[in-house]
């Protein structure tokens, strides 16, 4: 390290260690407790839109939430603009 | 009324069983009849940690199937006289715990008037695991300040928070509680390791002990005498601070900086 390291502040590896962890944690706390067929509703859900309009894979959201007392399945499709028709 | 604590992590390797023994001692040498069982089916380890692994003649699961009374069972731990040990049986049968068997046996332990019932779980999220946890009251989640502890713990907490009886009758759910061994002051303060704080705000939980990364542990296990016995100990000292939480005092962390080294010992320490 030459003398501009002192300068250049490199976080630690315990702060890096707990960036990582409060996302990935955070992540993981999104799915927890949804049913195991989640992910496969999700990508199948997806090839079936994919056979009509050319959409990202991110822009397909699929949450299941409480709504007084009933469970809601919620899917969120970003389609793409229609510049490029 | 006994209460069943169930002392997890998800990781293998963080000292769940090293904090069962110490623990059920704890509780023991404050007078409660504390029984503290192995539910590590296939790979019994608790009765060496408790220095009890010659005595071994039944184990739970010849509870559970009748081959044996509980009474039989029972390890009278020959230091303090209110403990008992229930230890893990060596067969690799995976469905030799069942649900209904652990409920007996529980029920039997309570009707004899244990205070405690401290559950041993394997690492792992498998059948052990879900059984040990499955009847609990309460939890301490064994967590090394590292990543891939902190996160086997989450999921951990994920668990208790679904898979427990207590979640599924929705009666107030697991009370559950951090416990963070390894700890190392030096290298937290380097910025080496992560801090307890920085684990109690990813958990989101309070701390019941922090214990001190330590040569006694080990020399603790090689012996079986728990750590905790070991009054020269600051880990011994760490974990009766945390049995002494778990009985409700409200004692601050201790073991959180490095010792100062007086001016001799920096002088002649080495």
């Amino acid at each position: 390290m030459g003398l501009l390291g002192l300068f250049r502040r490199t976080p630690t590896s315990a702060s890096v260690a707990k960036e990582r962890l409060r996302i990935i944690v955070a992540q993981e706390r999104t799915v927890r407790g949804s049913p195991d067929y989640l992910p496969l509703l999700r990508r199948e859900l997806l090839q079936v839109i994919h056979k009509y309009v050319n959409v990202d894979p991110e822009a397909v959201q699929i949450n299941l939430g409480q709504e007084e007392g009933h469970e809601v399945l919620e899917l969120s499709v970003a389609l793409p603009e229609k510049t490029r028709a | 009324m006994a209460e069943i604590i169930v002392v997890t992590s998800g990781k293998g390797g963080v000292g769940k069983t090293t904090t069962s023994a110490s623990v059920a001692c704890g509780l023991a040498r404050r007078g409660k009849r504390v029984v503290v069982i192995d539910f590590d089916i296939g790979l019994r380890n608790l009765d060496l940690i408790m220095g009890c692994e010659r005595r071994v003649v039944y184990d739970f699961v010849n509870v559970i199937q009748g081959d044996c009374t509980l009474k039989q069972a029972l390890i009278k731990d020959k230091r303090l006289e209110t403990l008992h040990v229930l230890a893990a049986s060596q067969t690799r049968d995976k469905d030799a715990l069942t649900a209904e068997g652990v409920r007996r046996v529980l029920d039997d332990l309570i009707a004899d008037g244990f205070d405690y019932i401290l559950c041993d779980s394997p690492a792992g999220i498998e059948k052990g695991a879900h059984l040990a946890m499955y009847y609990a009251d309460r939890a301490v989640v064994v967590v090394n300040p590292e990543v891939s502890s902190v996160r086997d713990s989450d999921r951990i907490l994920g668990l208790l928070a679904s898979k427990t009886q207590r979640a599924e009758q929705g009666n107030g759910g697991v009370k559950e509680h951090l416990l963070l061994t390894r700890y190392n002051p030096r290298r937290v303060a380097s910025g080496e390791m992560m801090s307890v704080d920085d684990v109690k705000e990813i958990l989101g939980l309070d701390v019941i002990g922090v214990v001190p990364e330590s040569p006694d542990v080990l020399a603790a296990s090689n012996a079986g005498v728990p750590v905790i016995l070991n009054d020269e100990s600051d880990a011994s000292r760490a974990y009766d601070d945390a049995v002494a939480r778990l009985l409700g005092e409200n004692l601050p962390l201790r073991f959180l900086e490095e010792p100062k080294r007086g001016f001799f010992a920096r002088m002649f320490g080495g």
